[in-house]
């Protein structure tokens, strides 16, 4: 077990995790509101696949990520008018928001498969520079890698430092509460969910633009699921997605670093360990009682006479 | 109409409410109320459930709108038509079920309130804030501390905090001793002690008679919506209040009806020190010990919220037996199931039935089968003998007199029929023993009627009852022993004729039972 | 009032809600075609001729029609999976998981029995295939009746463990010697039999029957009415003795095994053998049918066949229009959009009250 490997592993996980990351930290900010967003894989589709598009039309890789956040944050508001305006049941409308995803980026995307784009430049981690090649190579990150962490925290800092962030939470565990405080759940819940569908779309944006640099179809893997799982996971907390971030994509890696020293466990059986633990973490510590979860997540506001 | 002996031509009220009027279909809830809070003293609203207190606050913080009657504030005349309104004009109200988020901490639940919170929040100036006025007022919390590892005390500390610090000057307070400990409710007065000092003006809902006397300046007693009489604490005695709150007239007990238990036959239903956990703010019982002999009705009076809903429960099963036991039938069923308990032979009858008992879109022929689906099962289960279940319906009705449709959604029944059938399907159908809990709640003259008969038919034909009610007169014309619910304890057991409604008015509200 | 009145009063009520359901999807459709009208248009294709071409293509042959009824199958199957815990007011999202583990394990019993004969063999992978998606759904049932989490929760993280433990298990040990993401070819004896030289195999009428079965079941027997009472008031049916908490892992684990036999239908009948991540939603398509028809019978047959025209009609638009496939997801969501916005008309009023 070879220092390069291990590093490898890290780096590997960095690379895949990021997109993983800014996903979950959207979710956590649309959940802590209240609502479960199911479709998230269909929003990444289509945000991965519009940033594609318009950066190798214009050749602006910026443009292309900002385009996807955008992209992100509009098809949020579907599942928003969906669920805070007329109503609808959560998960169903969220998985209706997938196959839309579904469809719409394949539509999208067509013709650029295949195509190539220069994506986002990699830097090198400032004081590595004397570093050998070999282990630069692995460490020459774009920007929405260096501004993942920061994010989460800003994140934090939205939620848990800004009023805006408490009467989001307030309305995420009783919307009465928060209507009794003078706040509008129904618009705290829309300013959520296009917070929340930009950083899905900042998520998908890394993964067409600056990992993978192509596009296919489906090409988000089940990230989106990935990251509702996360959210468990992390307690809906940001900071703590980050260690899920990195645990949840770091197994296909680790299964190489094991391989690599003797132990052949299969990758699939690797991956399904977050899931148990999360799982885990959710009967020791309880889904619905401790007041792990917000509230009142899934659930339709109808407010008071 | 209001005694104004207790008025001060030389201050004016903080809030005077006059005249103050509100209907609900069926009930006048308030009727013409005159009510006037001063600054600087405890003003305690004093009646039993029903007698209006709740609905008249409700009005002031905003939440219904009287039909007749104004507000002043001040002397001015105020519109309150919502508890935004009420917060502004600095009138702030805390429920008996609090509305603390648990999730978040004291701070946060504090400053979601707060009117001149900044878009950035300073946890450090909120924190000080917190600490500062609970220093002031002896009101202790750790403002980084969670609401949900707080005790019940500390929460109401917290709900208080959240008033004063989003500057509320008008305290109303729901019946806040419910849920407390003796100690925290010496806690509690000393700290309206103290905010009284400071000018604030303190309105106190409540029905126990002790802590008014132990701690109110003055005392308005409403009864069936109407004032009764308001005192200053100087005129107040036990007696005087329990008068108040019950009325001058004595129930003649009807002997005529009073049956003998049977000395020798074992009860059907015996509680021995049956203790319960508590959920949330609700009451638990602390150590019931109670009797139900074949052909008598026990009738147990009390203030609702002081552990009927548990005492029903733990009976039939729904809520687990922390401590005690209990014994239906000869059997010690304390750790039972409901469907056990009921094939049993225990019938219920709820006092909310459409949410408590009864599946509301489902037809009321299929909600009479629900109890005892194993009965008219057929072919293991394949099917059901709808027939059956429409002739045994069909002979209770005809048995009690009732007339009410069986192929409509049980929703669309009106009140009183779907109580009557309710009592067909938990009286008729051989249960041994009746759990009926507010029997005769919102029911018109001749329903409650009908619901007292079958009532006594049941007794008649040798099945023990449970009467739960907050109705003297029907629990003193229809029971042949009556006991007390205070504070989830029975204090009291009589024979209906040895006792008059002073005394158990006396032991309802916690007051000690004066000697003739 | 008479007994005679209320019943004809019932009757007519009943050809009301047929219509008034038959005008609202017909509106539905309508609303849901003209957007995706207006889609096709934007990327430069003509959608009458999409239209006519996709009915032409499913309803003008038998054959087609046969194909829509081959797509209709699982779907119809995972809805029904859905419909009997939601009668429980159980949301099992879980559908798609179960479906793999019950696909998993009639695998392990095809591979690992392949000598019997067919009538021996079948049933025996429809029995484990039960088995599996009854498994993969107690535990998030058992949680659910002690309370401790959301089945909702629970279901969907063991959405994502099921595909990877079918994938580790062909993968590791089931892979044909060409493909490392399939197995080989099942034996004959381990494939459900067609019927009319079309695709359409015994799944297609097993579905039918339990479609009959759990409309009967729910409307007749006393663990309908029971159950009907636990989805319409949990507390007034506990207070009235029925079980509740046995209710609730029991219809879990019964919609888990109706979801494992939709998994062995798909690899014993469509696929004839089995390969990784086979199911491109087939069980959130059937959460959302199930859902959207409020776990009605005939809804579910009549959404499921909807679907399946769209899904199977799409198939042609790639020949004909260049259309990507998935580009039919559009119109397929298009449809669940208009459903979901317009919840007072669905019978939600009977569901809040219920």
């Amino acid at each position: 077990m070879s220092l390069l490997a291990i590093l490898g592993v890290i780096s590997s996980a960095i690379f895949s995790g990021t997109s993983l990351l800014y996903t979950t930290l959207g979710e956590v900010i649309t959940e802590r509101s209240g609502i479960v967003n199911l479709g998230l894989e269909g929003v990444m589709l289509v945000s991965a696949s519009s940033g594609f598009a318009v950066t190798y039309l214009t050749g602006n890789p910026y443009l292309g990520v900002l385009t996807a956040m955008l992209v992100g944050g509009l098809m949020n508001m579907i599942l928003g008018y969906l669920v805070v305006t007329r109503g609808g049941n959560q998960l169903a409308s969220g998985l209706a928001l997938m196959f839309f995803g579904f469809g719409l980026s394949a539509l999208i995307g067509k013709p650029y498969v295949g195509a190539k784009i220069q994506g986002l430049p990699r830097i090198l981690l400032p004081g590595l520079e004397h570093l050998p090649r070999l282990y630069t190579s692995l460490f020459q990150f774009d920007i929405l890698i260096y501004l993942a962490i920061p994010t989460a925290f800003l994140v934090w800092w939205l939620l848990y430092r800004t009023r805006w962030g408490l009467g989001l939470r307030a309305v995420g565990e009783s919307a009465d509460t928060a209507f009794a405080s003078g706040r509008n759940p129904w618009r705290l819940r829309y300013q959520a969910l296009f917070v929340g569908g930009l950083l899905a779309g900042l998520g998908a944006a890394h993964l067409s633009i600056a990992y993978a640099m192509n596009w296919t179809e489906y090409m988000t893997g089940g990230r989106g699921f990935i990251a509702v799982a996360l959210v468990i996971f992390s307690k809906w907390h940001p900071l703590r997605a980050i260690v899920g971030a990195l645990l949840f994509s770091g197994a296909v890696a680790f299964q190489l670093l094991l391989h690599a020293s003797g132990f052949k466990v299969s990758p699939f059986l690797l991956d399904t360990i977050p899931y148990f633990l999360t799982l885990l973490v959710l009967m020791i510590w309880g889904g619905t009682r401790r007041y792990a979860a917000p509230a009142s997540l899934g659930r339709v506001y109808h407010g008071t006479e | 109409m209001a005694n104004t002996s207790c008025e001060e031509p030389s201050r004016t009220p903080v809030i005077s409410m006059r005249g103050i009027t509100k209907t609900f279909p069926g009930v006048v809830a308030n009727d013409h109320i005159h009510f006037d809070v001063y600054p600087s003293e405890i003003h305690a609203l004093l009646g039993e459930n029903g007698a209006g207190k709740s609905t008249l606050m409700k009005i002031l913080y905003g939440f219904y709108r009287a039909d007749a009657g104004q507000i002043l504030l001040n002397g001015k005349p105020v519109s309150i038509r919502s508890p935004q309104d009420a917060r502004r004009v600095n009138i702030g109200m805390v429920f008996q079920e609090f509305t603390l988020i648990p999730a978040l901490s004291v701070a946060e639940n504090i400053a979601l309130f707060l009117p001149d919170l900044p878009a950035v929040l300073n946890h450090r100036e909120i924190h000080r804030r917190i600490l500062d006025l609970s220093e002031q007022y002896d009101l202790r919390v750790d403002p980084q501390a969670v609401v949900a590892e707080l005790s019940i005390g500390e929460r109401q500390k917290v709900e208080i905090l959240k008033l004063l610090l989003s500057g509320a000057r008008i305290l109303i307070l729901d019946e806040p001793t419910r849920v407390l400990a003796p100690h925290e409710v010496e806690a509690l007065f000393r700290v309206l002690d103290n905010l009284r000092r400071d000018n604030y003006a303190i309105i106190l809902i409540t029905h126990k008679v002790k802590e008014v006397l132990a701690c109110a300046d003055r005392i308005t007693v409403l009864r069936g919506g109407r004032v009764a009489g308001s005192l200053l604490r100087s005129e107040a005695t036990e007696g005087r209040l329990v008068t108040l709150m019950f009325g001058q007239e004595l129930t003649s007990p009807k002997a005529d009806r009073r049956k003998v238990p049977d000395k020798g036959a074992s009860p059907l239903l015996e509680l021995r020190g049956v203790e319960t956990r508590p959920a949330g703010t609700e009451m638990r019982l602390k150590g019931v010990d109670l009797q139900v002999y074949p052909g008598e009705i026990v009738g147990v009076a009390g203030v609702s919220g002081n552990g009927q809903k548990e005492l029903s429960d733990v009976v039939l099963g729904m809520i687990p037996c922390v401590r005690g036991e209990k014994i239906l039938f000869g059997e010690d069923m304390t750790h039972a199931s409901v469907g056990v308990v009921r094939r049993r032979g225990v019938g219920f009858v709820p006092e909310d039935p459409l949410s408590m008992a009864v599946v509301p879109f489902m037809t009321v022929l299929e909600n009479l089968a629900l109890t005892r689906t194993w009965h008219y099962a057929r072919a293991g289960g394949l099917k059901m003998d709808w027939r059956a279940v429409h002739r045994d319906a069909q002979d209770a009705m005809s048995r009690f007199g009732f007339s009410f449709s069986l192929y409509v959604p049980a929703r669309t029944l009106s009140g009183g029929n779907l109580q009557r059938m309710i009592i067909v399907r938990e009286l008729a159908y051989g249960s041994r023993l009746i759990i009926a809990s507010y029997l005769t709640r919102g029911l018109d003259v001749r329903s409650t009627f009908a619901a007292r008969q079958a009532l006594l038919q049941a007794r008649d034909e040798g099945a023990g009852v449970l009467l739960i009610s907050e109705d003297l007169e029907e629990l003193f014309a229809l029971s042949d022993r009556l006991v007390v619910l205070y504070d989830g304890r029975i204090v009291g057991t009589f024979r209906p004729e040895e006792t008059d409604i002073y005394t158990i008015g006396h032991l309802m509200t916690g007051s000690e039972v004066p000697h003739a | 009032m008479p007994e005679t009145t209320i019943i004809s009063s019932r009757l007519a009520g009943f050809w009301r809600k047929l219509l008034d359901g038959l005008v609202r999807y017909t509106l539905t459709i309508l609303l849901a075609l003209g957007l995706f009208g207006v889609i096709l248009l934007i990327s430069g294709r003509n959608p009458l001729h999409s239209y006519r071409d996709m009915l032409v293509h499913t309803m003008g042959s038998a054959y087609g029609f046969s194909e829509v009824l081959v797509a209709m199958t699982p779907m119809l199957l995972t809805a029904l999976a859905v419909a009997l815990p939601s009668r429980l007011i159980l949301i099992n999202v879980g559908v798609e998981g179960q479906l793999y583990m019950g696909a998993c394990f009639a695998t392990w019993a095809a591979l690992t029995f392949p000598h019997l004969p067919a009538y021996v063999l079948l049933p025996l992978m429809a029995f484990v295939g039960m088995l599996g998606g009854a498994l993969w759904a107690f535990i998030p049932g058992y949680l659910k009746a002690r309370g401790i989490v959301n089945e909702t929760i629970t279901t969907l993280l063991l959405n994502s463990v099921a595909p990877k433990i079918v994938s580790f298990f062909i993968f590791g040990f089931w892979h044909s010697p060409m493909d490392t993401d399939k197995t080989a070819n099942f034996v004959p004896a381990a494939r459900l039999p067609t019927f009319f030289g079309t695709r359409i195999d015994l799944s297609l009428f097993i579905g039918l029957a339990l479609l009959v079965v759990f409309w009967w079941f729910v409307k007749y027997t006393r663990w309908g009415l029971e159950m009907r009472a636990i989805g319409g008031n949990p507390q007034a049916a506990r207070r009235n003795g029925i079980p509740v908490s046995t209710y609730l892992v029991v219809g879990m684990c019964v919609g888990g095994a109706i979801a494992g036999l939709a998994g062995m239908a798909q690899v014993s009948g469509y696929y004839g053998l089995l390969l990784a991540n086979f199911s491109r939603g087939i069980g959130y398509m059937g959460f959302l049918i199930s859902w959207l028809s409020f776990g009605d019978p005939l809804g579910i047959l009549l959404m499921s066949f909807v679907v399946a025209v769209i899904f199977t009609g799409g198939n042609l638009l790639q020949l004909t229009q260049g259309l990507p496939f998935a580009a039919i997801n559009l119109l397929l969501a298009l449809t669940l959009f208009v459903v979901l916005a317009r919840p007072q008309f669905s019978g939600f009023i009977r569901r809040k009250t219920a």
